[in-house]
């Protein structure tokens, strides 16, 4: 075992993290929107009776069967890396992710064992209102299934509902409501799931352009275009009011988090947005250099999304970082001091336990109680290491923002010419459509870079940094597993895209 | 009634066809990550190197109650 904290051996388990989640996440998106998009257009089969439907629903069926096979257990990837890599943290988490993953494990084997089976297996073998109610199953299933892996991220980013026990070292639940229904979760939940049916929306309206640019499959591509086009556009715009309200929770829960995004270093009453602009990766918190090289703004807009009022304050990584007493910001300077305390009592606390001095003990019980809530930034060299990587929040922040803005366009668009009945003759438009898909998934782990860069350099915000939540490994041992996780990925990805290009070509089966 | 849903299952991973490919890729799969990967390069930090939880609980509180600079 290591003694020292060996920065590099962090930054190697950090990336493996990073790897495996963003791998992780090419799958999950596609399997949530794609889901729904079956059972809308089974539902239509079944009212209509209209095979061509059935057999449009089976292909689609047959695509989301080769993303879900590829990408079903590269989540317990993650697991295997909390125990290994950051095993402080998984010990002092454990009372309260037990719970979420637990229900998240049993209810995906229940609903993968049963209603996945007959929504494969079932077609002429149950009724059609069984089996519409199967596919239903699945994706209301899928969707909930991810609720409980969004309910832990989302209690590491703002922790809640529980009071850390220094007898046993752990964080222990004291109210699974308040996890579940925290507004984090929530927000997040609502934010992920749908962006991922917009995603969906994107695969289907793409790989449906691509056979009508080839002239195939003419009918089944113009109908999933259009309900494609229609659950995209109703998802954009949910996508956009979750983003909002995903964004004011940040500004009200993680204040830092949202700084970076900006790129707003010193706090302002009516501050403006950002809509586009070039970093100034010299900055550094409080000196006198600009933070944009050039920049985009709307006077007043980040004040009104962060705070629900013009003209409010938004605190800036200056104010946060070194405090502002005129609006009652405690900066993270102030907060070492006090998380330093909080460390120290623990210790002496442990300690007089050990030496059976109970009054010091209790003592230090009630010092460490007052200081527990920053006890994360007593673990910080200097308060500038409170501050998430600025650069790459932001561009992530601001691609996904700008791609997002862009998809209802690209919808609407498809509708309009599908409605107009010239779709066939927009090449442009289908070249469009192709080239969403890539977009889509550039959307999607832009807003996870967002989230989880964002919000470092905390595992637990304020409580617990990533410096101190890993295990005492040397930096060799990841750096192995790092790429032996590189190589299986991305044989992963080759096999998911090389099986799929396949299905694609081969198309819809004749009946 | 247990019969018919045990052939509903044998009779769908008989008729399936891209579904054995993708079946084949699932266990090679599984295989590497909980034969290999677990068993060789993930294990337990906590559970290898120390016997019982007081155990464990104490060498993370050593952990978090050790600053660098203190």
């Amino acid at each position: 075992m290591v003694e020292q904290i060996d920065l590099t051996q962090v930054n190697w388990a950090r990336a493996q993290f990073a790897l495996t989640a963003m791998y992780h996440w090419i799958f999950v998106p596609l399997t949530l929107g794609l889901s729904f998009l079956l059972a809308f257009f089974e539902s239509i089969y079944v009212r209509t009776g209209n095979e061509e439907w059935k057999r449009l629903t089976k292909f689609w069926m047959t695509l989301f069967g080769i993303n879900f096979a590829i990408g079903v257990a590269t989540g317990i990837i993650l697991e295997f890396e909390f125990g290994t890599n950051w095993s402080n943290y998984s010990w002092m988490v454990g009372d309260i992710f037990g719970a979420p993953l637990a229900i998240e494990g049993i209810f995906a084997f229940f609903l993968e064992a049963t209603f996945f089976a007959v929504m494969f297996f079932g077609w002429n073998k149950v009724s059609k209102g069984f089996h519409l109610f199967s596919t239903w199953m699945v994706a209301v299933g899928s969707s909930l299934s991810a609720m409980w892996i969004l309910v832990a991220n989302a209690w590491m980013q703002f922790p809640t509902g529980m009071a850390f026990n220094p007898d046993t070292v752990r964080f222990e639940m004291q109210n699974i409501l308040e996890v579940i229904l925290s507004p984090v979760a929530i927000s997040k939940f609502c934010h992920t799931t749908s962006s991922g049916f917009l995603l969906a929306s994107l695969f289907v309206v793409g790989v449906s352009s691509w056979f009508l640019l080839k002239g195939k499959h003419q009918l089944m591509a113009k109908r999933s275009i259009i309900v494609a086009s229609v659950f995209g556009l109703l998802s954009s715009a949910y996508v956009g009011f979750t983003g909002d309200e995903a964004a004011y929770t940040v500004a009200q829960k993680q204040p830092m988090k949202l700084a970076v995004m900006e790129g707003l270093f010193q706090g302002e009453t009516n501050a403006p947005l950002v809509v586009a602009g070039l970093i100034n990766s010299a900055k550094e918190p409080a000196d006198t250099q600009k933070p944009f090289f050039a920049e985009i703004k709307i006077p007043g807009l980040l004040s009104l999304l962060a705070n629900r009022e013009f003209g409010s304050f938004v605190p800036g990584v200056d104010d946060l970082v070194y405090g502002n007493k005129e609006h009652n910001i405690v900066g993270a300077s102030e907060r070492m001091e006090r998380g330093k305390i909080a460390i120290h009592q623990l210790k002496t606390y442990k300690e007089a336990g050990k030496n059976g001095d109970t009054a010091t003990a209790e003592a230090a019980l009630i010092a460490f109680h007052e200081y527990k809530d920053d006890m994360g930034y007593g673990y910080l060299n200097n308060p500038a290491e409170a501050v998430p990587p600025i650069g790459l929040t932001f561009y992530a922040f601001h691609i996904m923002v700008i791609l997002g803005s862009i998809f209802p366009l690209v919808f609407l668009l498809f509708l309009f010419f599908s409605f107009k009945g010239e779709l066939l003759y927009q090449q442009w438009l289908l070249y469009l459509g192709i080239l969403s898909v890539p977009l889509g998934y550039i959307a999607q782990q832009t807003g996870w870079i967002v989230a989880e860069v964002g919000r470092q350099p905390w595992a637990i915000q304020g409580l617990l940094p990533v410096t101190v939540a890993n295990s005492n490994l040397t930096t060799g041992t990841v750096q192995t597993t790092f790429f032996i996780f590189l190589g299986l990925f991305t044989l992963l990805i080759i096999a998911e895209i090389s099986i799929m290009v396949k299905q694609i070509k081969i198309g819809p089966e004749e009946e | 009634m247990l019969k018919k849903i045990i052939f509903f299952y044998i009779d769908g991973f008989r008729s399936m066809k891209t579904g054995r490919k993708l079946w084949a890729i699932i266990f090679i799969k599984l295989f590497i990550m909980f034969a290999i990967l677990k068993v060789y390069f993930f294990p337990n930090f906590l559970n290898t190197n120390f016997a019982n939880d007081k155990e464990r609980a104490e060498h993370v509180m050593h952990n978090i109650t050790r600053l660098r600079n203190n």
